[in-house]
């Protein structure tokens, strides 16, 4: 009885994690922009790996195993936000266009208003007005 | 134990038809920060792709391969994004 209630639990999860890492893959094709896009990137890797993991954790029940998914998990969730944040400060360094219907006055004031005032340049890229 | 081999087979046909749409973007991608975030959404599918094996073929020595595969994968993300900065001075 108990071991039908583990695997069943596991069972759902795995499912659980793969249907969210279907529905981040659908928005990597749909999504318009790449800084729209970049947001499918953390939730696939923490949500969907996630659940997989620990419903793969529950099957196994071996101490060893559930070792290795807890280092796993902490890692990912420490990571992956980091590497979606490096990868979109780099496409805004190097300039890539927006999408036409993004709203960009929060983006340009900070534009005008450089944080190091000796060098006159922000930290968001440096983008011109006119050249969206 | 039926019910539960027929759930994996589901789950393992879904993380496959995943992996192949973020390949299409890889391949499409206009720019190449795309094609950088689709490496990473690819790594991401590949943990769950051989932990799923793992428990497939009751293989525990898979779960150290996915465990080093999540380190390489942010490493190669960074590097990737290093080289986008510095491309071209």
């Amino acid at each position: 009885m108990m071991q039908e209630f583990i695997s069943i639990t596991s069972a759902l999860l795995i499912l659980t994690g793969a249907i969210f890492m279907l529905i981040a893959s659908i928005g990597m094709i749909r999504l318009p922009d790449f800084f729209i896009r970049i947001s499918v990137l953390t939730k696939a890797s923490t949500i969907g790996l996630g659940f997989m993991l620990v419903g793969i954790a529950l099957y196994f029940n071996h101490m060893s195993i559930f070792l290795k998914v807890t280092f796993m998990l902490v890692f990912i969730v420490l990571t992956s936000p980091v590497s979606a944040h490096i990868i979109s400060k780099a496409a805004s360094h190097i300039r890539i266009p927006f999408w036409e219907k993004t709203d960009l006055q929060d983006y340009l004031k900070a534009d005008e208003t450089p944080d190091d005032p000796k060098t006159k340049k922000s930290s968001y890229g440096g983008r011109k007005k006119n050249s969206t | 134990m039926k019910f539960y081999e027929v759930i994996l087979m589901v789950s393992m046909f879904i993380l496959v038809v995943s992996a192949t749409l973020v390949a299409y973007r890889f391949i499409k991608g206009p720019t190449l920060a795309d094609r950088i975030a689709a490496l990473d959404l690819l790594s991401a599918h590949l943990i769950g792709i051989i932990a799923l094996y793992a428990v497939f073929s009751e293989e525990l020595l898979l779960m150290d391969a996915a465990l080093i595969l999540s380190l390489i994968g942010f490493l190669g993300t960074m590097s990737f994004a290093y080289f986008l900065i510095h491309k071209k001075e």
